[in-house]
């Protein structure tokens, strides 16, 4: 029963962590199908999670944060379409910069607003996103195997954690099964059949990359607002490069997206809660290379050797009406 | 067909709109210190001040400006080839450990300007090596580079940190980081240098590696423009398709080219690993594989555009320190922010005010933009 | 009279300095099948373009059914009842058929319904005009001919009257080109006007009621078709242009320089668009292709100068073979006397932003007389370049400006006079007068035939009839992959346009 105990906990972290990489994840997913490439993932959900918890400590309130979170992470969606989608810039070069924009100010901002090196006040617990018990999750905790399954793992999580695994039925449906889908779906692949169709291809760019904001910005709030209980210094920590390695890894599809988030979390949850301790056939597991393993499949995945990543093919290419 | 952006005077390509583009990025960012409650005019004496008004500033500044050649260059290389080498980072980290194997080696046993050969050679190698691995993916497999040299990025972060909590820390030592190394791996300091110009400092991490930044900034004009090989990086950087005609073996320049690049921003470990520090330290290269990549859009991908570029930079780090003395609002992240904006409207927006400028012109002098004729010849 | 579908009234366009379209003014009957005509770059699609709103006229007036419509955007376009094809279909390959079509056009936000009711709309279409194909399907698996028929239906499901076709048949089969044009007439039974953009006179003369000519941005004439010839037709689209007459001697062909065989070449997408073709070239002769554009033509060439890799088939130089199925390097093969001057210059030919004499030494860099060990010789390279800028008659002279600001003509010209100097034994010329001004036609047709009486090899591919027929003292027609036919130099334009045409050479003698 050891074990069990061990591996539900492993599960509930792995669900955790896993939550920032989905939304940021399916962030990217919204720009990047829309055939706008957005490395600065990292950069909105930091800028997020900065906005979200300075607000949440000033005024007390989650649900303030989470809109001040979403408000200055739309904003830097924003730039990033103005320089790539109105002035045609190179979208990874806008996607740079905008990380780096992120870094610097929320440090910044922090120090001069807060004092305290660049961290925002703790949050109390009025402040924050809190767990919600679900029910029936005390009743059923004792029943084997499935009552700690769904105590532990199901039950006990903030709102956003909830809502993240909700986006991605939600996400797939709206590709699939709405007009905004198709169009994002189609303008990613051929601008030019969606301009000629009568739609706008700067307006239906926009749109996407406001989705990206919005949930970027959600992302960051988790961060700060729910998981932990203020903003610290480069908090994100290369978050926002996971998730667009699990979008890839995803092939740009929802639900494949969820399940690579959650590979990801599982290989950082299982790195902290293993760390140091040998385990049995394999030894001792060096942290930082489970640290490394998402990347180090990435670039296996994206090298061909399992499957092939096939980007939308107008992705990274601005749209000029040619002669 | 005539493009949009028609002629204008190669002053104004090259001069004026980057200028713009530059006065614009330090306008946005005075803005934030205004947020903070500082004063953006008294910022920027500050900061001349900080870098250049004392030998020891002046010291610091090249001492910056040193890494951010290496790694401005390597991005640039790369540019010209038509790839955007996001993992210069990456590959100046890995290059320290070309460094320190040669140090810890030889400190004891060899001379600095024996080791000091031996070391460029070392970091050169690694970071060749870092880079090569995700050209040779684009090259062979289609994996997109910038994302392949993101992920070898972290992929570097972790494997130094193994190496300086694990193999490369003394057993006796808690601080992940080597030994320090014996004299004969210590670069000669250019102290004396600023001396001759009447300066009087006491000590600044300035040392050689910064004549061999400059040495590398005439290599790489010449590479690029006087030489075959870069005449094939300029072809495939243009229009892969005019290379593929030319008999130019394209995936063995975009191999080669990501080694030189890797070979530069390696070299950037040279640096602060044997020339200030002594020791290889964990995240000693601090962002400056990052800062590589505005200084390059900066200096428009020519050595005689990232030197200064480098220097500017340079001048913001040290003078960055300088500011938050007087002013604890700002910290040295300032600079990062900066950085962004530089990025932002030297790169990504580099062409929002050329329309304007564009116009400006048209109505000074319609013959010489080709808009002007168009409009006139219509009417 | 009735209404004129559409009405135009004074349409002007330029693009920086280019006037795509002078002041036009055309009037197009309801129920009628009208064909625009016209040289490439004549500013006829230019013109449908600003008629289906995905350019503005810089002034000007439309009207479409009598009433002034403003045309902004193809949503304006599409709400007046015009329908366009375009030559480069505007279709998202990993679609279906069905998703194409409703794209624009969904009708609610939400998917489904406006799927079903366009999978029963396009099965009444299918019943109505004979368009068939399968709503599943996903676009890239389809054949070109059904990509367009999707195309058609796209502008129909959106209840098109009008309907634009810019040049249809560039890149159909004969068979699929007269199933298109038996849907076009079914369209006009059924009252719809259709408007057919073409370069090509047989498509004219075949479906039109109506033809207008547009020559240099200009309207130049209306006719009925049953009023009019192809020769007065062909007159009025190139104007009181001189007919291409080159002064040459008698060839002397001697030894084969480039022998071809049962060489077989697959495009991108693994379709076969060279299938087995077998030809020589001998020295003291040049060898013309012809052929309507995207017949494999392209594919030949570059599989011969080693652009391209060939499936199968033997290829050799002055006898030696080529290795065209595995590793031909361009750059080895020009060591061996073979130059090539590529149909598209702008992208292959040349690097636009180098300087002109970086250009002229283009896949002949690693050539010691312009290295000094591993660097460049800057001396010799531009001295080079002088040279032939002086031979060649380049403007301005000036070998560092940037080619991208030397004209098509002197663009051209910069390329031949690369390949020329080189002195190769065979040359091999792609479209060499492609947007050239007609003096540096001139220049560059003297050239070549100079190139044939030294007793070079040259095996020209060229879309423009007249060229193939002044310059080549033998045609090979292509069509479809295959070389359809050989011809003398006397053969007349009737006789190769059936052989492009893909029409059996025992029914063109008929």
């Amino acid at each position: 029963m050891d074990f069990f105990h061990l591996i539900v906990q492993l599960l509930d972290a792995t669900v955790r962590v896993s939550v920032p990489l989905l939304l940021a994840c399916l962030a990217g997913l919204y720009s990047e199908r829309s055939g706008i490439f957005d490395i600065g993932l990292e950069g909105k959900m930091l800028a997020g999670a900065f906005a979200g918890a300075a607000t949440a400590a000033v005024y007390g309130s989650a649900w303030l944060g989470a809109l001040a979170a979403v408000t200055v992470s739309v904003f830097l969606a924003l730039v990033h379409g103005f320089a790539s989608i109105t002035h045609r810039g190179n979208q990874i070069v806008s996607g740079v910069a905008i990380n780096f924009i992120a870094a610097g100010s929320t440090v910044i901002l922090g120090q001069a607003w807060f004092r305290q090196g660049g961290r925002t006040p703790s949050l109390g617990a009025e402040a924050r996103f809190n767990p919600i018990t679900l029910p029936g999750a005390d009743a059923l905790r004792d029943v084997p195997i499935v009552g700690p399954i769904y105590s532990d793992i199901i039950s006990g999580h903030s709102l956003l954690v909830y809502f993240a695994f909700l986006m991605v039925p939600f996400t797939w449906w709206v590709l699939f099964r709405t007009r905004f889908g198709l169009r994002l779906r189609a303008v990613g692949e051929n601008p030019a059949a969606v301009d000629t169709a009568g739609i706008s291809v700067t307006w239906l760019r926009y749109r996407a990359v406001i989705c990206t904001g919005v949930l970027t910005g959600l992302a960051g709030t988790y961060l700060a607002v729910s998981q932990n209980a203020g903003f610290v210094k480069d908090m994100t920590a290369g978050k926002g490069f996971i998730a667009l390695a699990a979008l890839i890894f995803a092939k740009w599809r929802p639900v494949p997206a969820m399940f690579a988030c959650l590979l990801f979390g599982f290989l950082d949850a299982f790195a902290i809660r293993f760390q140091g301790i040998a385990l049995p056939l394999i030894g001792k597991v060096p942290v930082q290379l489970m640290q490394a393993l998402p990347y180090i499949l990435t670039v296996v995945l994206l090298a061909g050797f399992i499957g092939r990543a096939i980007p939308p093919k107008a992705g990274g290419v601005a749209y000029v009406k040619e002669r | 067909m005539s493009t949009p952006y028609a002629k204008l005077p190669a002053w104004v390509d090259y001069g004026l709109i980057p200028f713009i583009n530059l006065v614009v990025a330090f306008l946005v960012a005075g803005l934030v210190v205004l947020l903070v409650g500082e004063s953006p005019i008294q910022a920027a004496g500050l900061l001349i001040k900080g870098a250049f008004g004392s030998g020891a500033g002046i010291g610091y500044t090249l001492y910056y400006a040193t890494s951010f050649i290496f790694t401005g260059l390597a991005v640039a290389v790369a540019f010209h080839c038509g790839l955007f080498n996001i993992g210069g980072e990456g590959q100046a980290y890995v290059g320290g450990l070309g460094v320190a194997l040669v140090c810890l080696t030889f400190d004891g046993i060899l001379p600095w300007w024996i080791n000091f050969p031996l070391a460029i050679l070392g970091a050169a190698a690694v970071g060749a090596i870092w880079a090569m691995i995700p050209g040779w993916l684009q090259a062979k497999r289609g994996s997109h580079i910038v994302i392949t040299t993101i992920m070898f990025n972290f992929i570097a972060a972790s494997l130094m940190v193994y190496l300086l909590v694990g193999a490369l820390k003394p057993a006796n030592s808690m601080a992940p980081q080597t030994r320090t190394f014996a004299e004969g791996a210590h670069l000669p300091k250019l102290d004396w240098l600023l001396e001759m110009f009447g300066a009087t400092i006491r000590s600044t991490p300035l040392n050689l590696s910064f004549v061999l930044a400059l040495v590398m900034a005439v290599a790489v004009w010449a590479l690029i423009w006087r030489t075959r090989l870069g005449y094939e990086i300029r072809t495939r950087g243009f229009s892969p398709k005019a290379a593929r005609y030319a008999g130019i073996n394209e995936a063995r320049i975009i191999v080669v080219t990501m080694m030189i690049s890797g070979a530069l921003a390696g070299m950037m470990a040279l640096n602060p690993v044997m020339g200030d520090q002594h020791r290889l330290q964990l995240d000693f290269v601090t962002g400056a594989g990052f800062v590589g990549i505005a200084v390059a859009l900066m200096g428009r991908s020519h050595p005689a555009g990232i030197v200064p570029a480098a220097v500017l930079f340079g001048m913001l780090y040290q003078g960055g320190a300088e500011i938050s003395f007087v002013m604890p609002n700002i910290s040295r992240d300032m600079i990062v922010i900066i950085q962004g904006l530089v990025i932002l409207f030297a790169g990504a927006l580099e062409h929002m005010f050329r329309p304007t400028v564009q116009t400006i012109f048209a109505s000074l002098r319609p013959s010489a933009v080709g808009l002007g004729t168009a409009k006139s010849e219509g009417a | 009279m009735a209404n004129a579908a559409i009405e135009l009234r004074g349409i002007n366009k330029s693009f920086g300095a280019v006037r795509a379209n002078r002041d036009i003014s055309l009037e197009i009957p309801q129920g009628t099948i009208h064909g625009i005509i016209g040289e490439n770059g004549a500013g006829k699609s230019t013109l449908m373009s600003i008629l289906y709103g995905f350019y503005q006229a810089d002034s000007g007036e439309i009207y479409v059914n009598g009433r002034k419509a403003a045309i902004v955007t193809p949503n304006d376009a599409i709400a007046a009842g015009i329908g366009m094809v375009h030559q480069h279909f505007m279709l998202v390959e990993n679609f279906t058929v069905l998703e194409n079509v409703v794209l624009g056009a969904e009708g609610s936000p939400l998917l489904n319904a406006g799927l079903a009711r366009a999978r029963s709309e396009l099965q009444r279409l299918e019943k109505e005009y004979g368009l068939e194909v399968d709503p599943d399907a996903v676009i890239e698996n389809l054949a070109v001919g059904l990509q367009q028929r999707v195309e058609i239906l796209k502008a129909l499901f959106r209840g098109a009257d009008i309907l634009i076709l810019d040049e249809p048949t560039g890149v159909l089969t004969p068979a699929e080109a007269d199933h298109l044009f038996r849907i076009l007439r079914k369209l006009k039974e059924e009252g719809k006007t259709v408007v057919l953009i073409t370069h090509k006179l047989r498509e004219i003369m075949a479906v039109t009621d109506n033809v207008s000519v547009m020559r240099q941005g200009e309207m130049v004439a209306t006719r009925k078709t049953s009023e009019t010839t192809v020769e007065e037709l062909a007159e009025l689209m190139v104007g009181r242009r001189v007919l291409l007459r080159v002064e040459k001697g008698e060839a002397k062909p001697a030894g084969f320089r480039l022998s071809v065989k049962g060489l077989t070449v697959k495009d991108a997408r693994g379709v076969p668009m060279v299938k087995d073709v077998s030809f020589d070239v001998r020295g003291g002769e040049i060898v013309g292709i012809a052929g309507v554009a995207g017949n494999g033509q392209s594919e030949l060439i570059e599989a011969i100068a080693g652009t391209r890799k060939a499936e199968a088939g033997e290829v050799l130089l002055a006898g030696e073979p080529i290795d065209v199925t595995g590793t031909a390097d361009p750059a080895e093969l020009r060591e061996r006397g073979l130059a090539h001057v590529p149909e598209d210059r702008h992208n292959v030919g040349l690097v636009l932003p180098f300087e002109e004499n970086e250009n002229s030494i283009l896949g002949y860099h690693g050539q010691q007389k312009y290295l000094k060990g591993p660097f460049l010789n800057i001396e010799a390279i531009r001295d080079d370049a002088r040279q032939k800028i002086e031979k060649y008659d380049i403007r301005p002279a000036d070998c560092r400006l940037k080619t991208a600001n030397f004209s098509g003509g002197n663009q051209q010209k910069i390329v031949l006079a690369r390949e020329m100097e080189q002195d190769p034994d065979v040359l091999i010329v792609g479209q060499p007068t492609r947007g050239v001004d007609v003096g540096a036609i001139e220049f560059i047709h003297k050239r070549l035939i100079d190139m044939r009486d030294q007793g070079k090899a040259v095996l020209l591919v060229s879309v423009e009839l007249d060229e193939i027929r002044s310059l080549s003292d033998r045609i090979l027609v292509m069509f479809d992959g295959r070389i359809v036919g050989e011809r003398g130099p006397d053969a007349t334009e009737g006789e190769l346009g059936l052989l492009m045409a893909g029409v059996e050479a025992r029914e063109a003698a008929e």
